[in-house]
């Protein structure tokens, strides 16, 4: 009598999954941990911001001699935060954005048309991953090119005694 | 104009003599390969009387006085050449001419490849020499009366690094042509077997050093000028120069597919097309404008004239990939997904996916533009978190692809080379964890870490495949292991050679994973005041200025303590040239080898400006770890090159006491 148990997915047993439950969590609690540090906030915000002086640099990065403009948007930024409360980091993001255009924000926004500039490259490498698969599977299901009476391409235990013969001879 | 004439007639004549197979013909094609070689003369002249001009400040010639003046140091009136729009067309032209001159006098080598691939240089010279005469004439006179001193060079080009980076970014982009003329040549002549690939090999390991260095100089004029205290900021120009650096990389490798096992043609001919189209690219993007970026200091209307020559160019060579695909068939099946080829295969699919999405990023703001109404900014926060992944995998695979073997890679010899790097690298990740870098904390510390791990890797399998093979010279020839591994090394100089540039990829990313554990202070100081960073104190000494005729400056003196010690004096400065009435930081830096080593540390140090109030100057102290190693293994990556392209040594002799009985053929593998 046959089974089925074959064709179905092993399942974890529930100690594995308690050990998985719990790296998620602790994993979690690490990457949010210094989430609502104020200078952590700053630093991340003003990475994620560009100056609108012209020099093309990240807010943070910009050392531009006698810039009007990124002295001015560190004292905003550092004025949003210090308000606190309901004021979080979107809606500080927002506001830069209505001040000083879309332009402001150093990376597209996961929003609207802008998730294309996020999307596109993953589907590229999925699909190029998929191409260079099918590329691999049809070069090795090629037919061998036609040989001249005689002459046999060795096989199995015989082409691996060639390879260990060619091997210890040159002993790379 | 004499250079356009000569350049056309050496396309024209040649164009005719390559389709009319008779004696007449063959005298017509020596014509037109003569009047390619005057085409370099000419373009020289034009060069050096532009360059004479600039010694002689000749501000009658508006390229001078826009780009010179009386007081501009001696070296950077000679690198007034390229340092503005019409000047670098001269100097691409000048470049090109020179590639063209040598491929015209080894003619011999094969005279009718080497016939097509001269028409197909002298087209792309026509281009460059109708943009120089007819749309950015470098040559053009002042109107009005004569000025008595020039505008200056912009401030950011006044560097030595300026006097090299833009000839070794040029010769990298005007080189790839060379290996575009032969390969467009070759398909077009339906070429028999690979030699075309034999010839053009050196000149495109060559022409891919001088885009690296080029790639790298900039990375480090950025550094060292710009005072931001990164150097790479993936803007635009940047990234164009990247992109003919990736593909040309990816064509290096997966050209060994085809000169060893004869697959990959159609890909390699795209390869090599693209790698020449990216390089006009980068050249349109640096000089059209169409992209804001922080090169914009040459922007003009040229960029039709480029997008017109990008577009014919793509036209020509998809029609004859598509009319000559027969010829690039295949001549070997895969036998292993385990194998040196298959590895190639994905390195290439990674080369090409991180190319894209540069080319996507920097693109993406005018697509947005046209699908949205208005532009949205694709900076470093999107490069990073989508190039980094596919980066890390590239770099697993650079650590991978040297254990396989051509054809078929046993899972036990898989094993048993791989088992030293992944402890090695593993026992890496485990001491950055024991020093404290939690990679669970910050994503930027996650990718610190794989790349940490992966850079490991790649040394370890350097290292032991070195160790490995010279282990065998070493047996057979009684040398010890350094001279064996450098006779190792001698006899196969490309495999080997490679392998050292990998070494040299590993540490430049060493050097760029330091990244997240900078830290920077920014602070007003006065005499004796004091800034800590870090393991170090810095104290202000005194602040003053100066005067020359090129500039002002301020600057301060700041001592470097460490530890109690002092360890050295430092002098960031901020200038303000005269004749372009614009300031511009120069930031100091120092290394700390002597207290490092390894971990080497970049004490970067920025004048950035003056309390106007107090009169004291803001310094702002960034703390850069192990940047340092960037630029060694730039050193290393161009060592490397080197090493591959010198010619392979004869075969080792066995000694007669070893019981072989012909002479091993050890290392040839690559």
């Amino acid at each position: 009598m046959k089974t089925v148990a074959s064709t179905q997915y092993p399942v974890p047993s529930r100690a594995v999954r308690r050990w998985l439950q719990a790296a998620a969590l602790a994993l979690a609690v690490f990457v949010f941990m210094g989430a609502g540090d104020p200078d952590v906030r700053f630093k991340d915000l003003g990475h994620r911001m560009m100056c609108t002086c012209g020099c093309g640099q990240v807010l943070l990065e910009c050392n531009h001699v006698g810039c009007q403009s990124s002295d001015k948007m560190r004292d905003e930024l550092q004025a949003a935060l210090d308000k606190g409360g309901s004021n979080n980091d979107d809606l500080i993001l927002q506001g830069f954005v209505q001040e000083y255009g879309p332009t402001v924000i150093a990376a597209p926004t996961a929003t609207g048309f802008n998730r294309v500039a996020w999307i596109m490259p993953f589907l590229v490498l999925a699909l190029g991953i998929a191409f260079a698969v099918h590329i691999v599977r049809s070069w090795k299901n090629r037919p061998e090119p036609a040989l001249a009476d005689g002459i046999t391409i060795p096989q199995g235990s015989e082409l691996d005694e060639f390879r260990r013969k060619a091997r210890k001879e040159t002993d790379l | 104009m004499l250079a356009l004439g000569l350049s056309a007639y050496c396309f024209l004549a040649g164009f005719v003599a390559l389709f009319r197979r008779d004696a007449a013909s063959a005298r017509l094609g020596e014509t037109a390969r003569r009047a390619g070689i005057a085409t370099f003369a000419a373009v020289l002249l034009a060069g050096i009387v532009l360059v004479v001009a600039a010694f002689n400040d000749d501000f009658s010639i508006a390229y001078i006085f826009h780009h010179s003046n009386r007081d501009l140091p001696a070296a950077y009136k000679f690198a007034v050449l390229w340092s503005g729009q019409e000047g670098s067309l001269l100097f691409w032209s000048l470049l090109l001419a020179g590639y063209g001159f040598v491929l015209r006098l080894r003619y011999k080598t094969d005279q009718r490849l080497f016939a097509y691939a001269s028409v197909i240089i002298a087209s792309v010279q026509v281009f460059f020499l109708l943009i120089l005469n007819f749309a950015a004439h470098p040559f053009a006179v002042m109107q009005g009366a004569l000025p008595a001193d020039g505008t200056g060079l912009n401030p950011l080009l006044q560097y030595p690094e300026m006097v090299i980076h833009p000839p070794m970014l040029y010769l990298g982009y005007v080189g790839f042509t060379v290996p575009f003329a032969f390969a467009l040549g070759a398909l077009i002549m339906k070429y028999p077997g690979e030699k075309w690939i034999q010839i053009t090999r050196r000149w495109t390991m060559v022409t891919w050093c001088f885009l690296t260095v080029g790639v790298f100089l900039g990375a480090h004029w950025a550094y060292a000028v710009l005072g931001w205290g990164g150097y790479w900021g993936w803007d635009p120009v940047e990234n164009a120069s990247l992109m003919p650096w990736l593909t040309g990389t990816a064509f290096l490798h997966s050209v060994m597919m085809q000169e060893k096992r004869g697959m990959l043609k159609v890909w390699n001919m795209s390869l090599i097309f693209a790698t020449f189209l990216l390089s006009m690219l980068g050249t349109f993007l640096t000089r059209s404008g169409v992209i804001s970026s922080v090169h914009a200091f040459a922007q003009s209307s040229i960029g039709t004239w480029f997008l017109v020559f990008i577009g014919l160019t793509l036209a020509v060579c998809t029609f004859f990939l598509i009319a000559n695909r027969s010829h690039l068939k295949s001549e070997h099946k895969l036998e292993s997904l385990v194998s040196r080829e298959s590895s190639f295969l994905f390195n290439n699919l990674l080369l090409l996916v991180v190319c894209f999405t540069i080319l996507w990023g920097t693109f993406f703001p005018i697509l947005s533009e046209f699908v949205q109404g208005h532009k949205v900014t694709v900076g470093p926060p999107f490069f990073n978190r989508v190039a980094i992944p596919v980066a890390l995998l590239l770099l697993l695979l650079t650590a991978v692809g040297p254990l396989l073997a051509w054809r078929k890679t046993s899972v036990e010899s898989l094993k048993r080379n791989f088992l030293f790097p992944a402890i090695g690298s593993l026992a890496v990740g485990g001491m950055m964890i024991l020093f404290g870098v939690r990679p669970w904390e910050d994503p930027s510390y996650f990718y610190a870490t794989m790349a940490a791990i992966l850079s490991a890797l790649v040394i370890f399998t350097v290292i032991s495949e070195f160790v490995r093979g010279g282990r065998v010279i070493a047996g057979k020839t009684q040398q010890n292991l350094l001279s064996a591994m450098i006779h190792l090394c001698h006899r196969n100089t490309r495999r080997y050679g490679g392998y050292i540039v990998h070494f040299g990829v590993a540490l430049v990313i060493i050097g760029i994973l330091g990244t997240p554990f900078n830290k920077e202070v920014e602070k007003e100081m006065g005499f004796g005041d004091k800034i800590n960073i870090g393991p170090y104190t810095l104290v202000c000494q005194s602040f003053t200025q100066d005067d020359n005729p090129n500039y002002a400056n301020e600057w301060a003196i700041i001592n470097v303590f460490r530890g109690g010690k002092q360890i050295t004096t430092m002098y960031p400065e901020r200038r303000f040239y005269k004749a372009s009435q614009q300031p511009q930081t120069l930031p100091r830096i120092y290394p700390s080898f002597r207290e490092d080593l390894f971990l080497v540390t970049d004490v970067y140090l920025v004048y950035e400006g003056k309390n106007e109030t107090t009169g004291r100057p803001i310094i702002k102290a960034h703390l850069n770890p192990l940047v340092p190693w960037i630029w060694i293994g730039l050193i290393i990556m161009v060592f490397g090159t080197i090493v591959a392209l010198v010619p392979n040594a004869a075969a080792v002799q066995v000694a007669a006491t070893t019981p072989v009985r012909a002479p091993a053929q050890v290392g040839a593998g690559g």
